[in-house]
């Protein structure tokens, strides 16, 4: 009976087995290197973030500006009041965005799955508008809260309005359903935002997606969400991973599909909800973070969602660098990445790898 | 009573009723295959074994207990499947793939360990694709991913192993490779169930046979006992004749030569 644990097999089959098992040992070897690049790249990008900006500061401000800022020193108090409660929210928000991304992708088996394009980000910042119209909240939280609902509400919507007829959520019309909600979302968000200009102020630039400008009370606010949602996340890659074959294979194997999905859409949901609260709602970074990381590691779920959470901070730090620099006023984050976006997903779309499309 | 059977099941879909007080015995380290024209009901019943399909009445029984009462795991221990046509991950590697057999034995405070790295090195060597370890699932081709997908349940280290319709869609080279293979697998101990389309297939390879037609067994039995053209009639509608198999002496379905027949009857009106 089940000889198999027992019968190691006799050379020239042993030979065989051994490269097979080596296979799997030198990958987990370059895991690590990747995970050691990436941390590396991110460290960076923030001391990049930290010293590039609109205003010239000497480099070796950065770091007094960063740990004990003398308040008699410009430099070193723009470092410590914009440049890095900025680049926190940067960190934060890419992870919680390349990390959503990835996990949608795999929940839906559909690599254009992503927050921005299927509309959660836009239900959660429509949410988060409404909210500001109606109540005006002092709480901050109150803002993170009305993101959830939004980002929740957005993504049942546009998963019923994709999965109906025949043929079920197929990728091409889940993405259609997403752009026509989304379409409908920044339609609605922005007329409330004209109807009362005064009370949406500080959230001209936060529409489009925005890491500057923002008050930073929102950062303490979003911090434990995206902790909670990270953790989350990362402990259902190998759940992912067996669903990843279908839903029969994954449950043949002792995964329960079900509950996979429902808390992989409850951390989608609290990471694009912090994220869309912090700093509005900003696409393509979950749809080129996860496409990047699985062309250079493959499918292993255990591994595309801990490279998204550190790729994705480090795209939306350099695409918030590119916009500070590039223009005398400073681009908004969230029209950067979508210049960046939009090519890729074409490219996506015409290099059939999705092939339902 | 068996190690695997089933009780009084009623199986259905959301409407249509597939099957009603169904009952079956997977004989203990037999190779069983269950075939039947389309729409039996076998691969609904197959499904109900692996409990992906819930019986809406009936029990599945597994070394005594019911499978419905089995935390998935541990089920998953003991019970593997492969179903018809499971997905392949995108550039997933065919050690990667075959690694991914391995989920029921691990768990958050259990990761990758020895038994693991042994479980799926041997999988891949019972299957002969060793070598092939570091290639993409997606290059292969239809035979050898058929066999990569064996090499993941083969990981699973399962006493019983259910696999629906293994050979389709492979041309008949690559069959007759699976189902060597499937037949050396059950020497080696375990007990098979597989859902095949070709009679002769199932003849040749199956210690015991079950016929279904329209939601019930109609015989079960080693195929040289209960395989007559009366039996295939009876189960496919299909006139034939049955004959040793001049290769291994198991019975053999030749259809009736129907056009013959009506060329004859044309003739002599």
């Amino acid at each position: 009976m089940l000889p198999l644990a027992s019968r190691r097999p006799e050379p020239p089959a042993g030979a065989d087995g051994a490269r097979g098992a080596g296979a799997l040992r030198s990958g987990r070897r370059a895991r690590l290197g990747w995970i050691a690049l990436l941390t590396v790249l991110l460290l960076l990008t923030v001391v990049a973030s930290l010293a590039i900006g609109a205003e010239h500061v000497a480099f070796g401000r950065v770091l007094p500006g960063v740990f004990s800022p003398d308040p008699g020193s410009r430099d070193e108090l723009i470092v410590h009041e914009l440049r890095l409660p900025r680049t926190l929210l940067g960190v934060a928000v890419g992870a919680a965005l390349g990390l959503a991304g990835a996990v949608m992708q795999a929940l839906t088996r559909n690599p254009l799955a992503e927050p921005g394009l299927l509309g959660v980000n836009g239900g959660a910042a429509l949410a988060v508008v409404v909210v500001i119209g109606t109540v005006r909240a002092d709480d901050a939280l109150v803002y993170v809260w009305a993101a959830f609902v939004g980002a929740a509400g957005a993504a049942a919507l546009v998963y019923a309005i994709g999965a109906r007829g025949r043929g079920g959520a197929s990728p091409a019309r889940l993405v259609l359903a997403g752009a026509a909600v989304n379409a409908v979302f920044s339609a609605l968000t922005a007329g409330l935002m004209l109807l009362s200009p005064r009370s949406f102020n500080g959230f001209r630039f936060w529409q489009v997606g925005s890491l500057g400008g923002r008050e930073m009370s929102i950062l303490p606010r979003v911090l434990p969400f995206v902790l909670a949602g990270t953790v989350l996340a990362l402990l259902l890659a190998r759940p992912l991973n067996a669903l990843a074959m279908g839903d029969e294979a994954g449950r043949a194997l002792g995964s329960r599909p079900g509950r996979t999905r429902a808390l992989g859409a409850v951390a989608v949901v609290v990471l694009c909800g912090s994220a869309t609260a912090a700093a509005g709602p900003i696409a393509f970074l979950g749809l080129a973070v996860p496409f990047i990381v699985r062309t250079l590691a493959g499918p292993d779920q255990r591994l595309v969602l801990p490279y998204s959470l550190l790729l994705a901070p480090v795209l939306l730090l350099g695409a918030d660098i590119v916009g500070r620099v590039v223009t005398p006023g400073e681009l908004e984050t969230g029209i950067v990445t979508a210049f960046l976006g939009a090519p890729l997903f074409a490219v996506m779309v015409r290099r059939g790898r999705t092939r339902d499309l | 009573m068996t190690q695997l059977h089933a009780d009084d099941l009623t199986l259905a879909y959301e409407r249509r009723v597939v099957a009603e007080d169904l009952s079956v015995e997977i004989p203990d380290e037999s190779f069983t295959v269950i075939v039947g024209p389309n729409a039996c009901g076998k691969s609904t019943l197959l499904r109900a074994l692996a409990r992906l399909l819930r019986p809406r009445d009936g029990t599945v029984y597994l070394d005594g207990a019911p499978i419905s009462a089995l935390p998935p795991k541990r089920l998953a221990r003991r019970l593997g499947l492969l179903p018809q046509s499971p997905l392949t991950p995108e550039g997933i590697t065919v050690a990667d793939l075959v690694a991914r057999g391995r989920y029921p034995h691990q768990g958050l405070l259990r990761q990758w360990s020895r038994e693991d790295e042994t479980a799926v090195a041997d999988a891949l060597a019972a299957v002969g694709v060793a070598d092939l370890a570091d290639r993409v699932v997606d290059e292969l081709s239809g035979g050898q991913r058929q066999r990569v997908w064996l090499a993941l349940v083969l990981a699973q280290e399962t006493g019983v192993m259910l696999l629906d319709e293994p050979t389709t869609y492979l041309d008949i080279a690559h069959q007759i490779e699976v189902l060597d293979l499937c037949a050396r697998l059950h020497e080696e101990g375990r007990t098979l169930v597989a859902v095949l389309h070709d009679l002769n297939h199932a003849c040749r390879y199956a210690t015991h046979l079950i016929a279904m037609r329209g939601g019930e067994v109609l015989a079960a039995g080693p195929p040289a006992e209960i395989v007559t053209a009366d039996l295939v009639e009876r189960v496919f509608g299909l006139p034939c004749r049955v004959v040793p198999c001049p290769e291994t002496a198991t019975p053999m379905v030749v259809p009736a030569d129907r056009r013959r027949a009506r060329a004859l009857t044309a003739d002599t009106l």
